[in-house]
């Protein structure tokens, strides 16, 4: 495919899961904490548009589900009665959302399900969608932290150089040695036990963000260091003019290419760093649902080999991370080599 | 395996060789006085292979403390009087009889004559004797050692004569004939030199030849292999006949295979590698069932007699040093504000959530499980948010918002803190912080590692409220002392308390104490009913659910009668057999 066209469709994939993940509370059916204690581990709802009369329905309609009694732990639908599906319904407050119009919905006791239920009997779908608020969201501020961090601590080494360069590019090869897993349990001990979810969040976001500046930094460094000894650079610098003026007319700009694709390789790092760490359980914490703390109940053999649904978040960021590395070829190609 | 069978073919003919001689041999002797069972009688032969989830740490009856240890040494070796794990009644064993004096401060035990350790050497009251001395040396640092000083006094053992031994108790002893079960006798003509220069705790570890280890249990050890398996072969002088007359046990060999992880253990299972399974999770024992074609028994067995509990942090605090938690204590010391979180938790949805239907929920600590000691006429626990809402209302708590407040504004929240490697525990924690929202308590739950878990409950007491299980390992009430008595330590809520906390616990006390001297077993039921009453309404604790014992076989296993008790498969390992046509081991 043609970069440019590629570029469009990468940005476009993603900027439509982000807008999704945004609109969690209107698309989600159901709140993500909100537990329907009936049904754990149902399957996905089957959405029906054919009666039992062979009638089709323009409305798809689904079935209340409701305990076989042949087999513990399975469902069958009540076929007895239909529950159309409704569009732009209200809904109540309920825990982790408030009151507000939902995309669709069904009347109780019918429940709509489209990727089942995990053991609480709460709403895949829904934790899906509020859970890539989380998992997404942390990736993009990581990002941003560390190549904010990272291009300012690789510009300041790369242009003052001596001295500076080696203190800054000591502290980096210090920073690249740290293993930051156990750093990170450390840290999670040294906190109070309770830790609210968006305080959790903003920590691990900060974690992974300032752990990882150093190689944006040194990625940085070198393409400074070789600018600045530029002969337009050295002659601006003849002219008069000061550093600040220097970086920011002459250096900088030509960072940003770098920046732009390394952030493209940086976002899917940290979106699986989070879901890493929820996933050993230091992310945010229940009821909050993030990627990692979802795929965390795949850990027990019995969700795994039973429960086909509960892959979702799994599934889910495949093609976010292919639409990244996308994005960072497609930039690669249009700004230049990522990395000197 | 092809290449595995000819050495396993050669070791059956040796041992069928063993098994016809020793028979024989004691016939020609004296009449060796042998147990008859009652069961029904096999087929000798064969091997049955179950999985451990650690290596057991020792081979030492005297100084083995971890399940796995007590598992495999129980099998190793045999106790003078032994609790039937079915009917939880003690019964002979080594002892043939035994009598109390009517003080209930002597007991007389006669032994069994004509019985021989696993290595031949003939077993008699010096053995018993010296065994006793070895549990009450400090030097041998033994967990039995507690169970066996009453009143502050060791007891007394003296040798009547070559087959009775005499035991002496400073105070009455409730049902004291239970102490015995699982108190290994010991071959003295082995371990006296170990036991005279004090380095008898240290005897018997895994490295220690065979030979030099020998028992009255059911099997003898054959080989070690570290890291993966034990192998015990048929004790060949083993002291119990079926109700045919045919030498017990059965089996030829049992095989421990070292298999770390639950879901490990079912995989090994489903795959026809290990013969039985015990402690299965409820997921893990439907996931079984529904395979029904691989030719294996699954038991529910009902209610065990482990309870999980939520608790709050009780303890006489240092308000300096905790002020968090000291002011969160202001709540906690109320028995109606633990009322009114046991009354808004759903355990019905604990049982079909966390357990598949697979527990029962409980309104006291003792569990259907434990039939002879429940007290039944306490009501059932039901959830009720009104009732939850009308005590915080009596006790000065407001609803603002659907944030719960106390008296002086502020917003009730607590953390829980639970074992992370439990994931039915970490669950159970997540419905009660959803069950507490709804009465506007703002609950967080915080899995830790087991050992982070258990130095904030029993040494720093930094938490608010904790969700743990004590496993209950007799069915009698003594067994529970350490966790009732105000001072035990195993009070996991109040740990090291001076004093009782209210006119109710020091009942519990005293109640607790009066039972361990009451010789008459229906008037010690009703002091313990009684207990059973008092934590039910004043809820030092707030029991949960107990989860029912799942355990799985092969089919063709014939005299497998699980049990809620301990181990829960192979406690009648000595009857198992192999039924004709099942697929018996080479």
């Amino acid at each position: 495919m043609r970069a440019p066209g590629k570029l469009a469709l990468a940005a476009s994939v993603l900027a439509s899961v982000h807008a999704v993940a945004l609109g969690a509370a209107f698309l989600a059916p159901y709140g993500p904490a909100e537990q329907a204690r009936a049904l754990p581990y149902a399957p996905p709802t089957r959405v029906h548009f054919v009666d039992d009369a062979g009638r089709l329905h323009l409305r798809p309609f689904v079935h209340a589900l409701v305990d076989d009694e042949s087999a513990a732990g399975r469902y069958r639908e009540d076929r007895s009665q239909a529950f159309p599906i409704h569009f732009f319904v209200r809904s109540p407050a309920v825990l982790g959302a408030g009151e507000g119009w939902r995309l669709f919905g069904v009347d109780e006791p019918a429940r709509v399900f489209l990727l089942g239920t995990d053991g609480f009997g709460r709403d895949q779908l829904s934790r899906l969608l509020h859970g890539a608020r989380i998992s997404l969201f942390a990736g993009l501020l990581a990002t941003v932290i560390s190549l904010g961090l990272g291009w300012v601590l690789g510009t300041v080494a790369g242009f003052y150089g001596r001295g500076t360069d080696t203190v800054v590019m000591r502290a980096a090869d210090v920073f690249l040695a740290l293993p930051w897993l156990y750093l990170l349990f450390a840290v999670r001990a040294a906190l109070p036990l309770h830790l609210p979810a968006n305080q959790a969040f903003l920590m691990l976001v900060l974690v992974i963000g300032l752990v990882d500046w150093a190689r944006p930094a040194r990625l940085v460094r070198g393409l400074v260091l070789s600018a600045r000894e530029r002969n337009y650079v050295r002659a601006a610098r003849g002219f008069g003019a000061g550093d600040l003026y220097l970086v920011r007319r002459h250096i900088a700009p030509q960072t940003f290419g770098l920046l732009l694709t390394q952030g493209a390789l940086l976002v899917p790092q940290y979106i699986l760093a989070e879901v890493t760490l929820s996933f050993l359980g230091l992310g945010v914490g229940e009821p909050v649902p993030s990627w990692g703390n979802m795929l965390a109940a795949l850990q027990r053999y019995h969700v795994l080999s039973s429960y086909w649904w509960m892959w979702a978040p799994g599934l889910a960021l495949i093609p976010v991370f292919l639409a990244y590395s996308a994005l960072s070829e497609a930039l690669q190609s249009r700004v230049g080599p990522a990395s000197p | 395996m092809p290449n595995l069978e000819a050495p396993l073919r050669a070791v059956l003919s040796v041992a069928t060789l063993l098994l016809a001689m020793p028979a024989s041999a004691q016939k020609a002797a004296a009449p060796a006085e042998l147990l008859r069972t009652d069961h029904e009688a096999g087929r000798p032969g064969g091997r049955l292979v179950s999985a451990v989830r650690s290596e057991p740490k020792t081979l030492n009856p005297v100084t083995a403390v971890d399940v796995v240890s007590r598992e495999v040494v129980g099998r190793l070796q045999a106790d003078l009087i032994h609790i039937d794990r079915q009917t939880q009644r003690a019964g002979p064993a080594l002892a043939k009889s035994w009598t109390v004096s009517p003080d209930g401060l002597h007991y007389t035990l006669l032994l069994r004559r004509g019985l021989r350790f696993s290595d031949g050497h003939p077993f008699d009251a010096d053995d018993v004797v010296f065994t006793f001395r070895c549990y009450l040396d400090e030097r041998n640092a033994s967990p039995q050692r507690d169970l066996l000083v009453i009143g502050g006094q060791p007891i007394g053992v003296r040798k009547l004569d070559a087959f009775r031994v005499a035991f002496d108790l400073a105070q009455p002893y409730a049902a004291a004939e239970r102490l015995f079960d699982s108190l290994a006798i010991l071959p003295r003509h082995l371990l006296e030199k170990a036991q005279d220069e004090g380095r008898l705790g240290g005897a018997w570890g895994l490295s220690t030849a065979p030979s030099e280890i020998a028992g009255l249990g059911a099997f003898r050890l054959k080989s070690y292999v570290p890291g993966e398996r034990i192998v015990l072969e048929r004790n060949p002088y083993y002291w119990k006949v079926d109700s045919a007359g045919r030498p017990l046990p059965y089996l030829d060999e049992l095989v421990f295979l070292l298999v770390p992880s639950d879901d490990a253990q079912v995989v090994r299972f489903k795959a026809g590698e290990t013969d039985v399974i015990s402690r299965l999770s409820a997921p893990n024992f439907d996931i079984l069932s529904a395979e029904t074609s691989g030719g294996r028994r699954l038991e529910d067995l009902g209610a065990g007699l482990d309870y999980t509990f939520l608790f709050f942090n009780l303890n006489d605090l240092d308000a300096a040093k905790l002020p968090a938690v000291a002011r969160k204590q202001a709540w906690f010391k109320q028995t109606a504000f633990r009322q009114a979180v046991s009354a808004a938790i759903d355990r019905a949805g604990m049982v079909k959530l966390v357990y598949q239907g697979r527990a029962t929920p409980l309104a006291a600590h003792v569990t259907p499980g434990n039939r002879l000691w429940l007290n039944t006429a306490l009501p059932r626990p039901q959830r009720s948010l009104a009732r939850a809402r009308e005590l915080l209302g009596r006790a000065g708590f407001a609803l603002e918002n659907g944030q719960l407040r106390d008296a002086t504004g502020a917003p009730v929240t607590f953390t829980i803190v639970t074992n992370a490697a439990n994931a039915a525990r970490v669950q159970m924690a997540t419905i009660i912080q959803d069950d507490l929202r709804e009465v506007g308590i703002q609950a967080q739950v915080v899995p830790l590692e087991n050992r982070a878990l258990l130095d904030r409950v029993l040494k720093s007491h930094d938490y608010d409220a904790a969700v743990m299980a004590v496993a209950g390992g007799d069915a009698d009430p003594n067994g529970e002392m350490n966790v009732w008595v105000s001072s035990g330590p195993t009070h996991l809520w109040r740990i090291g308390a001076a004093a009782p906390m209210g006119p109710w616990e020091k009942e519990i006390d005293d109640l607790m104490q009066r039972q361990l001297v009451t010789l008459d077993g229906a008037a010690r039921k009703r002091l313990y009913d009684r207990v059973q009453q008092l934590v039910a309404e004043n809820l030092p604790m707030i029991p949960l659910v107990s989860p029912n014992v799942l355990v799985g076989a092969k089919a063709g296993l014939g005299n497998y009668r699980p049990a809620i008790l301990d181990p829960q498969v192979l406690w009648n390992v000595d009857e198992l057999f192999w039924r004709p046509g099942a697929t018996p081991r080479p």
